[in-house]
């Protein structure tokens, strides 16, 4: 198991994103921080609109900029602040040292290039191999990733996989040059229950073989239950708890994460109950947040969380929360 | 691929039947007569006699039949001895003949053609080769100075006429400026540099107006499918690759931009042969569409008839390469 001295292999911190829209500003992520261990796995969960993805994207300089503006850091990942490098130096540790596995297999592969050209491209670009042992490397990490009679398929398009092989070869590519850190968003909600399965064993054996840190983003606390070591849960753009796995699942502090929980469908596979079921609607952030961002769906809402947006507060030795309130006392603390 | 393409071809040929009749039949309504541009004094009877060698009194579906055979099987034979030196016999075969020329209008196409070629197709390429990398910079950087600038200019390009901007470019670089002459001189030859030179400044000024008109359509073209294609979720994962900006741009998203603009850019070639109507006439450009024009003006049928179907075979045949370069350049399409 992981424990403190652990070293981190990112490092984020303030992170903030904002964007600058027709109808107004959107502040998708505010004051983001959270760290990456050696070889962990980081679960990341909050429903739709929660800025999961654009909290990972924003690390690596993949959101669109502009609309997107962000601030804060520093972004430690081997040595250097990701949000002050260089486009240059932001291209060297993407697809090389960061991998990653984006929402929706279907679209996210070029149709009209072939899965092998894809494939080869990192290897190319970042190991510096020629056509044909990137070839070779390509036909391993499709064989890694269970696509069978990979040498064949090299040659085939996108469009001639299932959703799930799509979503394979995906994560063939983010491997392909031994990232430190894969980011897989969402890899498996595209997915039909049993393929999802077989990706999240896939995930599981490849991070225990290749020793990589994951982070996985996910609207499915089932699947985080299975295999994250620590979870973030977000909510309105920030991170509202953070706790290793077993104590989120046992001792969970926010409001949010408890109304979650409840909502997490007690047969496995039956995933038409999503996060959504929480009465209310998840915030649209026009402005900075000056409040508490779940204070409008809130059971526990008092006079000081609309005045005040709660800092994260220790609660354990690695559990934080950010809310005023005590479940254990019923009592808003601080106050 | 192939199969599919020998199913098109097969198929274009009642096709083209088709449209032949109808052409035959609309210009049959069209009360031109061979004989009225003679002297009054000629009598009736004698222009009877014309208009029965010409086959005129013969009911419809004979001449129909006489114009299929001379179009589909003298012609052909005739260029194809006229390639190979061979000889079939063809001194008796008849030929589509011009009532205005009397000769036979195969040979005056195949005379104009070149000056259609050099102008339009000139103006074709230059006008694509302009048009690809402003609708590309433009799209990669929407709403831009430069974009804005690009959206003016080619609305522009689209509204303003070529009669209008023939006669701007005539005034501004010809008459004031002196620099290119107005009228384009069909006999010139080009037999070493200096004749060469001439040939270009003569070319000048339709081109850049023909190339004005080509570049505003493909440049909105090229950029509408390059924003299509900017927004898409691979765009993403090639940048996520870590590829340069250059390769994300010019690979990924262009291939897939490319698709729908080359099958624009196929369908737009017959027009090149067609001949720009208008500017041919404003330039003085002694190409097909001045032969259309002069034609139609006199009434000379077998002419209008001919280049008409002939532009009616471009298209068809342009619409199969456009449908057979989608199919190679787009993997997700199956013909079969
Ligand atoms: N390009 C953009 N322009 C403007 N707003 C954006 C853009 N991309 C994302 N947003 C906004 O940022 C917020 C967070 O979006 P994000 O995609 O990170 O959510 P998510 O948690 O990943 O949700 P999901 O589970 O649906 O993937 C949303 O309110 C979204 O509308
Ligand atoms: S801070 Fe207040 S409103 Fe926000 S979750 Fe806690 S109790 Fe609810
Ligand atoms: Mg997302």
């Amino acid at each position: 198991m992981l424990d403190g001295a652990t070293p981190s292999v990112l490092d984020v911190k303030d992170l903030t994103t904002t964007f600058k829209t027709r109808v107004g500003a959107v502040h998708a992520v505010n004051n983001v921080s959270f760290n990456l261990k050696a070889g962990e796995l980081l679960g990341v969960v909050g429903e739709s609109g929660s800025g999961k993805s654009v909290t990972m994207m924003s690390l690596i300089g993949l959101v669109p900029s502009p609309p997107a503006r962000v601030t804060g850091g520093p972004v430690m990942f081997e040595g250097q602040d990701l949000l002050t490098a260089s486009n240059e130096q932001l291209r060297k540790v993407r697809g090389a040292r960061i991998g990653f596995v984006f929402q929706d297999p279907m679209t996210s592969l070029n149709p009209v290039f072939s899965v092998g050209f894809q494939v080869m491209e990192p290897l190319r670009k970042h190991m510096g191999m020629n056509k044909t042992r990137a070839r070779a490397r390509a036909r391993e990490l499709l064989d890694l990733v269970g696509i069978p009679d990979a040498a064949r398929r090299l040659d085939d398009f996108p469009h001639q996989f299932s959703g799930g092989m799509r979503q394979r070869v995906m994560i063939a590519i983010a491997l392909a040059c031994d990232p430190k850190v894969l980011i897989a968003d969402e890899p498996t909600t595209a997915l039909d229950v049993t393929i999802q399965a077989q990706i999240i064993e896939l995930m599981k054996d490849l991070r225990d073989k290749l020793g990589m840190a994951v982070i996985w983003i996910t609207h499915d606390l089932g699947v985080i239950a299975g295999i994250a070591d620590r979870v973030l849960v977000m909510y309105g753009g920030q991170i509202v708890e953070h706790a290793p796995v077993r104590d989120l699942f046992a001792n969970p502090r926010h409001p949010y994460t408890r109304a979650l929980l409840l909502t997490v469908p007690n047969v496995r596979g039956e995933r038409a109950q999503r996060l959504r079921v929480i009465e209310g609607q998840p915030p649209i952030l026009r402005a900075a947040p000056t409040a508490c961002p779940f204070r409008d769906r809130c059971e526990h809402a008092f006079d000081r969380c609309s005045r005040e947006n709660p800092a994260r507060r220790l609660v354990g030795p690695v559990h934080d929360v950010a809310c005023f309130w005590d479940p254990e006392t019923g009592a808003s603390s601080d106050v | 691929m192939l199969t599919f393409t020998i199913r098109r071809l097969l198929m274009a040929i009642p096709t083209l039947l088709f449209i032949s009749l109808i052409i035959f039949l609309i210009l049959d309504l069209a009360p031109s007569d061979p004989t009225a541009n003679l002297p009054l004094t000629i009598p009736p009877d004698v222009r009877a006699d014309i208009r029965a060698s010409l086959g005129l009194d013969e009911p419809i579906h004979i001449r129909f039949a006489l114009w299929l055979q001379q179009f589909f099987v003298n012609e052909p034979l005739n260029l194809f001895e006229h390639w190979t030196g061979w000889n079939f016999g063809g001194e008796d075969r008849t030929r589509v003949i011009s009532w205005q020329t009397r000769s036979p209008v195969v040979d005056i196409i195949a005379q104009r053609m070149p000056q259609t070629l050099w102008v339009v197709g000139t103006a074709y390429i230059v006008g694509i080769l302009i048009a690809l990398p402003i609708g590309i910079y433009s799209a990669y950087r929407q709403y831009s100075i430069f974009d804005q600038a690009g959206t003016f200019i080619t609305m522009v390009g689209f509204s303003i006429p070529p009669f209008f901007s023939g006669v701007l470019v005539i005034v501004i670089f010809a008459v004031q400026l002196q620099w290119f002459p107005s009228v384009y001189d069909t006999t010139h030859v080009v037999i070493g540099w200096d004749s060469f030179v001439i040939q270009i400044k003569q070319m000048i000024l339709p081109v850049m107006v023909l190339a004005l008109q080509i570049t505003s359509q493909i440049s909105r073209f090229m950029r509408a499918s390059m924003l299509d294609n900017l927004t898409q979720d691979y765009v993403r994962t090639a940048r996520a690759k870590g590829l340069k900006e250059s390769t994300v741009v010019l690979v990924h998203v262009l291939r897939n931009s490319m698709i729908p603009v080359i099958t624009v850019i196929a369908l737009g070639v017959p027009q090149v042969f067609g001949g720009a109507i208008i500017t041919e006439q404003v330039f003085k450009v002694n190409g097909l569409g001045h032969l259309l024009i002069g034609a139609i003006q006199s009434g000379d049928l077998p002419t209008v008839q001919t280049l008409t179907f002939i532009f009616a075979v471009l298209i068809v045949l342009f619409n199969l390469i456009a449908d057979v370069l989608y199919g190679i350049l787009d993997p997700r399409i199956r013909y079969d």
